[in-house]
C-alpha cells in the first residue's frame, strides 16, 4: 500500500479503505491486488470462497467491501455473498467475465452493491468506497429522524466542535492538527485557512448560529454558508458538518432519551430489545453530580469503581461520558450511552466491570474505560451506525476487556481520547487508545495484542497523542513503538461496552476538542470506518 | 546502440502483437499497472497467466479425454480459462473460448474437441511470442522500456 506520507491524501476517505478481493483466478487475483492499491486501498486477497469466509469471520471488521468473482470453484459465489451480506453485513461486489442480465440479476438479488465486469477497469475500482459510504449513510439514517431541541443545540455549543473535519478523517486530521497545535486551543481560523477545514469552536459557533437563525428545519449548506460568512468556507464544507452535526443531535436526542442512568451510564436494557431499534439511553445530560474528583470539574460520570455498571450487560452498552468541567452544562456534559441489543449475546458482564474496578483514579486524571460490547453479527448496534467500527471480535470470545486509558497529563482531554477511540473503533484489530503506561488498565484483557496509542502524557501537550493514534495501516505500525505490550490488543475478548469516561481537566477548548473528537469519531468511524 | 535495436525490436514485436489481434486494450492496463514498486509486473502477471492456463487446459484435456460428453463441466472449465485470457488481453484466445463454449452448448463434441486444439495452438504461439518480447526487454535494458507508453 501506498505510504501515508503525504498527511492530505492521508486524511481523505476513501484512501485505505479495507478491501478483501476473492477470486480463484491468480492472474485476476494480482491484478486486482495491484489495481486496488493504486487506488490506495488497503487490499487483502484470497483465493478460496470458503477461506474468504473464514478471513471474514474472524476479522469482520477488518474489511469495509469485498470483492467477489462470481465463478468460485468451491462455493457458489452467490452463495456466498449472500454469507457475507448476512454475518458480516459487508458490502459486496461481484466480477464477472459474464455480463449477462440474468446473472447481474442474480448478483443484485443476493445482495450485490455492484456488479463488475472483466475485464474490470481501474476507475471502476476507484469508485467502490461509494458503496461502503452509502452503507454507513444508511445505517445512519436509521437511526436518524429525531427532533433536535434548543437545548441540544446549546448543548452543541457548549461544547464546540473542535476540530471537526470533514467526513470522517478525525484521526488523521487530529493528528496532524495535533501535531501543528502548539497548544490545545489550536489555530481556528488558521485552520480555515487550510485547505482541510477544522471545524473551531468558533466556527462552529458561527455553524451553529446560522443554522438556528434559519431554523433547523429549513437549514441548508448554502444558507448556512451564506449566513456564516467566513471566507475560505466552502458549501461542501458546511454540508458535510451539517450532516454531522445532525447526526450527532440525532445521538444526543437517544441520549436524552434515557434519563435512567445516573452515573451508572450505562442503560439497562432488556435483552429482548428489537435490535432494529437499539435504544441509546443517556443518563442524565448535566453533570451527574457524583463526579468524583474531576480537578477539571469534569464529571466522572462513571464511577471509576464499583459502581460501575454492575448490571448485567447483556447488551451493547456503550458509554460515552464526556463531561466538560466546570460549567454546569458539560459540553457535551452527558452520557452518552449507545445501547443496542443484542439478542443472544453471549457475553460476560462482569468482566469488565471487574476490570473497571482496577481502574484507579488519579485525580482529575481523566480516564478512559472502553470496555466493548461485541456486536452482534445480526445486530446494528447503534451507535449511530455501525459498531463494527468498535473493535468487536468475535462473540464467542470470552473475557470481556476493558481497556483503560489513564491519562496522566493534567490536560488530558478527549483529544487524547479521541484517537484512540477513533482506531478503537477503527480498527478491528489493533485497537488503540491512548494509554499512560502506568496506569494502563489493560487488566484481564486477555489476548489484546492491538496497538494502541501513546500517551505522550506530557504537559507540553496535554493529552495529546503522538502519531500513533492512527488505524492500524501498515504504515502507522511503527508507531506502536514502546507501548506495543501494553496497549496492544487484537480480537479483544467480549468487550461488553464501550464506555468512556473522561474527566476533562482543563481549558474547555480543550476539552471541546475531545468531546466532540470523542462523539464523532465514534460517529465517523462507524461511518466510516 | 544495440540496445536502441533490441528496443526497437521488442517495440514491434508488441505492435506486432496488438496488430494482429493476440493481445487487446488489457494488455495496456497491466502496462499501466506497471511502476516503480513492481516494475516488471507485466511480465510477472504474463507469467503467471501462462501458468494457470496450461493448468486449466490440462483440466480440459482431461474432461475431454475422460468425461467425454460432460458439457457442463467443459463449459465451466472454459469459463475459467476465458476469464483467465481477459487478464492479460489474450484477444484471440478469448474468440476461441468463446467457440468453444458455443459448441458445448450445441454439445458439439467434436467442435469442441477442434475448438480446443485451436486454442491449444493459440496459447503456444502467444506464450512464445511474449517470451520473446519480454527477453528481448530484459536485454534492451532494465532501466527504459521504450515499448511502454510513458508513466
Amino acid at each position: 500500500m501506498e505510504s501515508h506520507s503525504v498527511p492530505s491524501r492521508a486524511e481523505v476517505f476513501p484512501v485505505g479503505l479495507r478491501v478483501l478481493v476473492v477470486d480463484d483466478d491468480p492472474t485476476w487475483l494480482k491484478i486486482l491486488e495491484k489495481m486496488l492499491r493504486k487506488c490506495s486501498y488497503e487490499v487483502t486477497t484470497c483465493g478460496l470462497a470458503r477461506v474468504a469466509l473464514e478471513i471474514l469471520r474472524e476479522r469482520k471488521h477488518k474489511f469495509d467491501i469485498v470483492i467477489s468473482d462470481v465463478n468460485m470453484p468451491d462455493m457458489d459465489g452467490f452463495k456466498l455473498l449472500e454469507l457475507i451480506g448476512l454475518e458480516m453485513d459487508l458490502p459486496v461486489i461481484m466480477m464477472s467475465i459474464d455480463g449477462e442480465t440474468s446473472r447481474v440479476m442474480k448478483g443484485v438479488q443476493h445482495g450485490a452493491c455492484d456488479y463488475l465486469l472483466k475485464p474490470v477497469r481501474m476507475k471502476e475500482l476507484r469508485n467502490i468506497w461509494q458503496h461502503v459510504y452509502r452503507k454507513k449513510m444508511h445505517e445512519v439514517k436509521e437511526i436518524e429522524g429525531h427532533e433536535f431541541t434548543c437545548d441540544d443545540l446549546q448543548l452543541i455549543r457548549e461544547a464546540g466542535f473542535e476540530g471537526f473535519e470533514e467526513r470522517g478523517f478525525l484521526t488523521r486530521e487530529d493528528k496532524k492538527r495535533k501535531e501543528e497545535h502548539s497548544d490545545q486551543d489550536g489555530s481556528d481560523q488558521s485552520a480555515v485557512k487550510r485547505a482541510r477545514v477544522v471545524w473551531s469552536v468558533d466556527l462552529h459557533q458561527k455553524f451553529v448560529n446560522a443554522v438556528n437563525q434559519i431554523g433547523f428545519d429549513k437549514v441548508g449548506p448554502k444558507k448556512i454558508l451564506d449566513l456564516m460568512n467566513v471566507p475560505g468556507l466552502t458549501r461542501e464544507n458546511v454540508a458535510s458538518h451539517l450532516q454531522k452535526y445532525r447526526l450527532y443531535l440525532s445521538r444526543l436526542q437517544k441520549q436524552n432519551e434515557d434519563s435512567a442512568l445516573g452515573n451508572n451510564r450505562r442503560a439497562d436494557f432488556s435483552p429482548k430489545e428489537p435490535p432494529a431499534k437499539p435504544d441509546l439511553k443517556i443518563p442524565p445530560p448535566v453533570q451527574q453530580g457524583t463526579t468524583p474528583n474531576s480537578s477539571a470539574g469534569f464529571g466522572f460520570v462513571a464511577p471509576k469503581t464499583e459502581t460501575q455498571p454492575s448490571k448485567p450487560i447483556s447488551h451493547f452498552a456503550e458509554d460515552i461520558i464526556v463531561k466538560k468541567k466546570g460549567t454546569s452544562m458539560p459540553p457535551l456534559g452527558m452520557l452518552l450511552s449507545f445501547t443496542g441489543t443484542i439478542p443472544n449475546a453471549e457475553i460476560k458482564p462482569s468482566e469488565p466491570l471487574t476490570t473497571l474496578k482496577h481502574q484507579t483514579w488519579t485525580s482529575g486524571l481523566p480516564v478512559m474505560q472502553f470496555m466493548q460490547y461485541p456486536k452482534h453479527d445480526h445486530e446494528r448496534c447503534d451507535l449511530l451506525g455501525d459498531y463494527s467500527c468498535l473493535p468487536k471480535p468475535d462473540l464467542y470470545t470470552s473475557a470481556p476487556s476493558v481497556i483503560s486509558i489513564n491519562m496522566q497529563n493534567g490536560t488530558g482531554n478527549l483529544l487524547d481520547v479521541k484517537p484512540a477511540l477513533m482506531d478503537c473503533i477503527k480498527a478491528i484489530s489493533p485497537l488503540t487508545c491512548t494509554v499512560d503506561g502506568s496506569t494502563l488498565g489493560l487488566d484481564g484483557l486477555p489476548g489484546i495484542k492491538g496497538c494502541f496509542l501513546e500517551q505522550t502524557g506530557s504537559n507540553a501537550e496535554p493529552g495529546h497523542i503522538t502519531g500513533s493514534d492512527l488505524v492500524p495501516l501498515p504504515e502507522d505500525l511503527h508507531l506502536y513503538s514502546s507501548f506495543q505490550e501494553i496497549g496492544c490488543f487484537e480480537n479483544v475478548g467480549l468487550m461488553n461496552s464501550i464506555d468512556l469516561f473522561q474527566t476533562e481537566v482543563e481549558s474547555s477548548s480543550n476539552w471541546c476538542d475531545g468531546s466532540e473528537l470523542l462523539d464523532y469519531p465514534l460517529i465517523d468511524e462507524c461511518l466510516f470506518a | 546502440m544495440d540496445y536502441v535495436h533490441l528496443r526497437r525490436q521488442a517495440a514491434s514485436l508488441r505492435k506486432g502483437l496488438f496488430d494482429q489481434g493476440y493481445l487487446d486494450e488489457q494488455f495496456y492496463q497491466l502496462e499501466d499497472l506497471q511502476d516503480d514498486a513492481s516494475p516488471n509486473f507485466v511480465e510477472e502477471v504474463v507469467t503467471l497467466f501462462f501458468r494457470d492456463s496450461a493448468r486449466l487446459m490440462a483440466n480440459i484435456d482431461q474432461a475431454l479425454d475422460k468425461c467425454v460428453k460432460d458439457f457442463n463441466k467443459l463449459d465451466v472449465y472454459m469459463q475459467q480459462l476465458k476469464g483467465s485470457c481477459t487478464s492479460i488481453g489474450a484477444s484471440r484466445m478469448k474468440t476461441d473460448c468463446s467457440a468453444f463454449r458455443e459448441c458445448c452448448r450445441d454439445e458439439n463434441i467434436e467442435g469442441c474437441m477442434r475448438s480446443f486444439q485451436k486454442i491449444k495452438r493459440e496459447h503456444s504461439v502467444l506464450r512464445q511470442k511474449l517470451e520473446s518480447y519480454f527477453q528481448l526487454l530484459r536485454q534492451a535494458g532494465p532501466v527504459e522500456c521504450a515499448t511502454r507508453p510513458n508513466k
